[in-house]
């Protein structure tokens, strides 16, 4: 019986974009449903009753959410082509350095993005810091795990886009080829990798949108 | 051969409440070390120089942190016995949920419930009372939320069972009243050896909070 294998996302989510990745990378066939946050379908709210977020994997009508959560669904259940290390310290690690990316080095890198201008010298200390952690964990890899792309890629993936946006919206060099050479050079062949750059989001329409986040939170932070 | 396992941990801390639990449900050895919080040694530095923190679950010299993590780490070493997780990959997804769901607002409320003050502490008691209900919605009918055997989502969950009477006393609240069926659940899973020898005593949660909210100016 063929499977029926739905993904509700939005057009610029990095998180929807590991779903993507994925499932590409899995070979599995499946269906795009784009949500437009301020207007959420019936459907997403069925599926993510309690958070309403995207994305969401919906597998024979069974929904699982949280792009993390989701990331290891697709590796158990299709187990091909496998995604996480097998052995438990290197995936214990590789989940580690994913949350890590989440909670610390996103809201870093984001913290900084919305910082005035007399505030982005001390948002960058952080964002270096933690940046500098993430250089250390490619020392002698092309990619996270080894050859060949994985979780922890895909889990950092959305930084590999959004850094040269960023970097183009504030006009300043973040991950420079000297400071950091391992993440410059990962960013590279992640950006650059078949299964990878297909995928991305337009990058006009990315500019304009985060160019327009930005503004808004300058605006609602600037004292009247 | 289990291999040199070693817990450094606190006392009071609910995470490290969950990896003494499944090591107790897994019949693993282990050296148990205590920090004294809120000082923190050099080798817990050492051993999670990111986010500094206890629990960190140290097997054969390699350091495991973040209390979920070592979580499954545990379950997947030692997946003989007493598995944790279920093996179906949807629900086991599920039991992540939930998981991730008891340590954002569980966590995150109960905290709240004795470190704020005025509305901010009322909000919070109030949401954190609807977050056990949607537990309570969650067990169900079912013994545990690991369905008839005790599992991941029990592990995760029943030690801040420990810190009730710590909420309850500093918020001026009753969780019991609200919720009998999360504190029935609670009841069942004390019952078994490795809860009730794991979790603190509640008693000494509160003087510990006493402690936090000296040091954190919370009067």
């Amino acid at each position: 019986m063929a499977e029926e294998v739905k993904l509700f996302r939005t057009w610029s989510s990095g998180y929807a974009l590991r779903i993507v990745w994925a499932l590409k990378l899995k070979g599995i066939e499946y269906e795009t449903i784009f949500e437009d946050l301020t207007n959420k379908s019936p459907s997403l709210l069925q599926y993510n009753p309690i958070h309403g977020k995207v994305p969401v994997l919906v597998h024979d009508g069974k929904p699982v959410c949280e792009s993390l959560v989701i990331l290891e669904y697709v590796d158990e259940t299709w187990k091909h082509n496998p995604l996480l290390p097998q052995d438990p310290y290197e995936k214990s690690m590789a989940r580690f350095w994913a949350n890590f990316g989440d909670d610390k080095l996103m809201k870093s890198i984001w913290q900084l993005f919305i910082a005035r201008e007399k505030d982005q010298d001390v948002a960058a200390v952080e964002a270096l810091e933690n940046l500098k952690l993430v250089e250390e964990q490619l020392k002698g890899k092309k990619f996270f795990h080894g050859e060949t792309i994985g979780y922890l890629d895909l889990a950092f993936g959305w930084f590999a886009d959004f850094v040269s946006i960023l970097e183009e919206i504030m006009s300043l060099k973040l991950v420079d080829g000297e400071r950091f050479p391992h993440l410059s050079s990962w960013i590279q062949h992640f950006m650059d990798a078949p299964v990878i750059r297909d995928c991305w989001p337009p990058r006009d329409k990315m500019i304009i949108k985060y160019q327009v986040m930005r503004e808004k939170y300058l605006a609602a932070a600037t004292p009247k | 051969m289990d291999g040199e396992v070693i817990l450094l941990d606190a006392y009071a801390s609910m995470f490290g409440m969950r990896l003494r639990i499944a090591l107790a449900e897994k019949g693993v050895k282990y050296e148990y070390r205590e920090e004294n919080l809120p000082k923190k040694s050099p080798f817990l530095f050492q051993m999670n120089p990111i986010h500094k923190k206890v629990p960190v679950l140290i097997h054969n010299g390699k350091p495991i942190c973040e209390s979920l993590i070592a979580l499954q780490y545990i379950d997947e070493v030692w997946h003989d016995k007493n598995p944790l997780l279920p093996s179906d990959p949807y629900k086991r997804a599920q039991a992540r949920l939930w998981a991730d769901f008891v340590d954002q607002k569980v966590h995150t409320l109960g905290r709240k419930t004795w470190s704020a003050k005025g509305e901010e502490q009322e909000a919070a008691k109030k949401e954190f009372i609807e977050a056990l209900k949607v537990l309570e919605g969650e067990l169900g009918e079912k013994p545990y939320f690991g369905g008839e055997e005790f599992g991941y989502v029990d592990v995760a969950l029943i030690p801040f069972y420990s810190w009730f009477h710590a909420y309850e006393t500093c918020g001026n609240f009753k969780i019991g009243t609200e919720c009998p069926k999360f504190v029935a659940w609670a009841k069942r899973s004390m019952q078994r050896e490795s809860v009730s020898k794991s979790l603190a005593d509640p008693e000494k949660v509160y003087d510990f909070v006493l402690i936090l909210k000296k040091h954190f100016g919370v009067e």
